[in-house]
């Protein structure tokens, strides 16, 4: 059979624009690109500006994700002004972080990805007496009896596939997608009642943050989370179970580059401990991260600077129409190796860490459960259940910091901002490893940097034409029909694309540009 | 039935004279429209640019109505990106349909600045014969065969972030593409749900609603809803208290706060199921529904206002007339100060026009260089 080639573009339900394409034959997939295909040079508005404007604009990066990057710019701040947060300060970054790991969580389950799985169509069987599932079947009902064109937009049109036949599992997992846009709605008012408001939040400062926390904030932010994690417990962590099992094979299909790195975050004491440890898995070994390690490749990415750079030495200029060129995304690589991160790359490197003995005894029953080995994780149902299992852990770990809280104490520890100086923030958010790198001269920024996890994990080949972690996970990967390409996305979704986030990489001029790496 | 600009200009006009807008535009957007489910639904294509996604997801944080009543009763949401069902040409096949088949029946929302160098290519959605789209290309085809259109979130509505200094894409607004028909402007970073929801129920329960000469909502960003004069932090500016560092009570005047300068309702309105709103976290208010947001290099975010002196309130220095403040290279605004027994009453460009305006004349929409 003649190779075939296949261009998803947009990959829809995931933040941003990203274009796959694969060549298949004989069902299989034989080749494969992924694409980010948009830029807007965040780093280049940042030179210049001041540094307390870096986390709102740099939250700004993403609207699916904004906290982190807030959190990773007033860390680099706080690295570069030389000063430790106020504990409470600490503390109330980490219950944002947590709180946006809930909604990223949430979202990229139920909304983004339980599409693929789900058949929404089975609405119309639907025989209860629940007023909204009734509402939505007499809502879909209505429209395709009238012969609308758009009948059920915007779950209609859909790629035909291998969708869930048990109408009662639909219809489950239905039910679980609305209660989810409420859950997921009350995990941003636990941000807002920190924050002022999300997306993008008004309280992360270098030193701290500037809320005045009082008792009855604390108390609806708890009441909130408990609510989060009876849903966790009830119905996330069920449904992730429920869908891997109905999908076995998926255990097996999107391995990835099976290569691992996590930063670590979530600092749980002001001496610098993390309750995410850090780590880098490759090739079977567990090893200590290295930040030293770390280059960027732009062979095939939209930019004709200097290749195989340290993201600090690098320097970068967009180039639109560079031959051979596919992606505005960059191609990381650790130690010239293919890593990916995320909530799989936290699990596999905690759970062989073996000094969680929590999120080992939950991932050893879960696997039980699902009658799959260590091994099968490596997957797209491996990167759901991880997600899911994490979200169980971090929330109940919320629940004991915000008891940490001195209310008599500040938030924010005051300070100077430097002439010259420089600073490097790194940290775990939703989607895996980010970092954020700032040089300060004149009191101004005089160049920033992020690199962020979907930079790791969408990025193309690298100047030695190793792939990228979501290319290699679509090699091998079936394709029943090439008209419906299903399989694609599923895997792709797994590993929780954001482009806006992965495309924004802009180094400065590498001559005043030498960050400190620790 | 698609809207001339000639003809949006009446309805706007009409609007503040207080003809009843359904009567003109009702009765037709929902023959246009299909009525769908009976209940009229206003067909939605949302495209998203240079954005980050923060607008489609505030969207989702909507409360009363909630997301899914929206979707079910208010919009067909036929296209967006972050929640549609549809991927790669199925998904591209909604946009061809809509513009084939249902010109001037539904609404172009654009989420998301437009790069206008490098031919476009900075954003690309879909292929056509092997070839990107670009988002520039798009946004005009669509927006051709919109009934009306409206921009939300800042980087829409003026160029937002992207457009910053010193503009590395040529981000511009929805507003610099589509030049056949008049942009609705829903500012914010991102905006508050009601007033992306409002705006739309609006539209298709009474019409356009009135705008300001940003072509703005006035019911969510009009001179009433200057964000100083309805800050609950507002009693300690009038005492002369001020937080002189984050995380301290206070008015966040000292710290930058923009709220003098800033229109929008979310003092009152209060973020995310009105659990909170900006202020309220100690981190002042950045003007992001503003033209200005988020400047240039010359100032940032946080500097300070030029201020106003007040007679026995020392802390607050500056003289009596309006002040000009330079943000981004643009002479945006200035706050008026009155040697009055109170503080001080704001005063901007858009609310000296809104007042010397005459009673019964209609704000006349402006388009680029237009009254120049």
């Amino acid at each position: 059979m003649a190779k075939q080639l296949i261009t998803v573009d947009p990959l829809t339900r995931i933040e941003g624009h990203l274009k796959i394409k694969v060549e298949i034959e004989n069902g299989v997939v034989t080749n494969a690109y992924s694409s980010g295909d948009m830029f807007r040079g965040w780093e280049i508005i940042l030179k210049g500006r001041n540094p307390l404007d870096a986390p709102p604009i740099t939250q700004r990066i993403c609207g699916v994700c904004p906290i982190p990057h807030g959190v990773s710019s007033v860390l680099a701040l706080d690295d570069a002004f030389g000063i430790k947060p106020a504990s409470n300060g600490r503390i109330i970054r980490n219950l944002l972080l947590g709180a946006e790991f809930v909604h990223s969580h949430l979202l990229h389950f139920y909304h983004l990805c339980a599409l693929d799985y789900v058949d929404i169509t089975a609405i119309l069987q639907y025989s209860g007496l629940d007023p909204g599932l009734n509402k939505i079947k007499d809502w879909v009902k209505a429209d395709i009896e009238a012969g609308l064109p758009g009948a059920g937009a915007p779950f209609l049109p859909r790629y035909k596939g291998d969708y869930i036949e048990d109408t009662e599992t639909n219809i489950q997992a239905i039910a679980s997608y609305v209660k989810a846009l409420n859950i997921r709605r009350k995990s941003h008012e636990m941000l807002a009642i920190i924050g002022g408001k999300i997306p993008h939040c008004q309280t992360l400062f270098p030193g701290g943050a500037a809320t005045i926390l009082s008792l009855d904030r604390l108390i609806a932010f708890k009441s909130r989370l408990s609510e989060i994690r009876t849903f966790i417990d009830s119905t996330y962590i069920p449904d992730v179970l429920a869908i891997a099992s109905l999908y076995p094979d998926y255990f097996r299909i999107g391995r990835g580059a099976g290569n691992f790195l996590s930063y670590g975050g979530f600092p749980v004491d002001d001496q610098g401990n993390n309750y995410y440890t850090s780590g880098v898995y490759i090739d079977g070994k567990l090893m200590d991260f290295d930040r030293n390690k770390i280059s960027e490749y732009v062979k095939y990415s939209k930019y004709s600077s200097g290749s195989g750079l340290h993201p600090s030495e690098g320097d970068t200029i967009p180039d639109a129409k560079k031959p051979d060129a596919y992606s505005w995304i960059k191609a990381p690589r650790y130690d010239n190796k293919v890593l990916e991160v995320g909530p799989l790359a936290r699990a596999m490197i905690t759970y062989l860490k073996g000094n969680d003995s929590d999120f080992k005894a939950l991932l050893d029953s879960a696997l039980s459960a699902l009658g799959a080995k260590p091994q099968d994780l490596i997957s797209t149902m491996g990167r759901h259940a991880a997600r899911a299992l994490e979200l169980k852990l971090l929330t109940a770990k919320m629940d004991q910091w915000i008891d940490q809280i001195d209310l008599s104490a500040p938030v924010h520890t005051k300070h100077d901002i430097p002439r010259i100086a420089e600073g490097a923030g790194l940290t775990e958010a939703a989607r895996g490893s980010l970092g954020h790198w700032v040089s300060l001269d004149n009191w101004k920024i005089r160049n920033y940097q992020a690199v962020v996890p979907t930079t790791w994990n969408a990025g193309p080949r690298d100047d030695y034409g190793n792939m990228g972690p979501y290319e290699q996970a679509l090699m091998g990967a079936p394709v029943a029909d090439p008209d419906n390409p299903i399989e694609l996305g599923r895997i792709i979704r797994s590993f929780d694309p954001c482009l806006a986030c992965a495309v924004h990489v802009m180094e400065g001029d590498k001559e005043v540009l030498k960050f400190r790496i620790c | 039935m698609l809207i001339s600009r000639k003809k949006f200009l009446q309805i706007s006009a009409g609007s503040i004279a207080g003809i009843a807008l359904s009567n003109l535009w009702l009765p037709k957007l929902l023959q246009a429209s299909n009525v769908k489910n009976g209940k009229g639904r206003l067909p939605v294509v949302w495209y998203q640019s240079q954005s980050c996604s923060g607008c489609a997801v505030s969207l989702l944080n909507t409360e009363y109505p909630g997301i899914d009543e929206v979707l079910i009763e208010v919009i067909s949401l036929e296209f967006n990106p972050v929640v549609m069902g549809g991927q790669g040409d199925v998904a591209m096949g909604v946009i061809e349909r809509m513009v084939s088949e249902e010109t001037g029946k539904f609404i172009l929302v654009v989420e998301g600045s437009i790069p206008v160098e490098e031919d476009g290519l900075y954003c690309t959605v879909g292929e056509k014969d092997g070839k990107p789209l670009t988002a520039i290309d798009t946004v005009k085809r669509i927006g051709q065969s919109a009934m009306a259109v409206v921009a939300v979130g800042s980087c829409a509505s003026w160029g937002g972030i992207p457009s910053a200094p010193p503009n590395p894409t040529g981000a511009v607004s929805a507003s610099k593409i589509i030049k056949d028909k008049p942009v609705i402007n829903v500012p914010g970073c991102p905006p508050h749900p009601d007033w992306m929801v409002g705006t739309i129920v609006h539209v298709l329960k009474y019409g356009i609603p009135e705008l300001d000469d940003l072509n703005r909502p006035k019911m969510f960003f009009g001179p009433d809803k200057l964000v100083h004069d309805n800050c609950e932090l507002r009693q300690y500016f009038d005492a002369g208290i001020f937080a002189k560092d984050f995380g301290q009570e206070g008015c966040l005047y000292e710290l930058g706060c923009k709220g003098p300068v800033a229109h929008c309702d979310a003092s009152t309105r209060g973020w995310n199921s009105g659990v909170s709103w900006c202020n309220r976290s100690g981190g002042p208010c950045i003007g992001c529904t503003e033209p200005f947001f988020p400047g240039g290099t010359g100032s940032g975010l946080y500097e300070k206002l030029p201020a106003a002196e007040v007679p026995g309130l020392a802390k607050i220095n500056a003289n009596a007339n309006t002040i000009g403040m330079a943000l981004g290279g643009a002479v945006v605004a200035g706050i008026g100060a009155h040697a009055a027994a109170r503080i001080v009453a704001t005063k901007y460009r858009q609310a000296k026009e809104e007042k010397n305006r005459p009673k019964g004349t209609p704000y006349v929409l402006k388009e680029e260089g237009e009254d120049k």
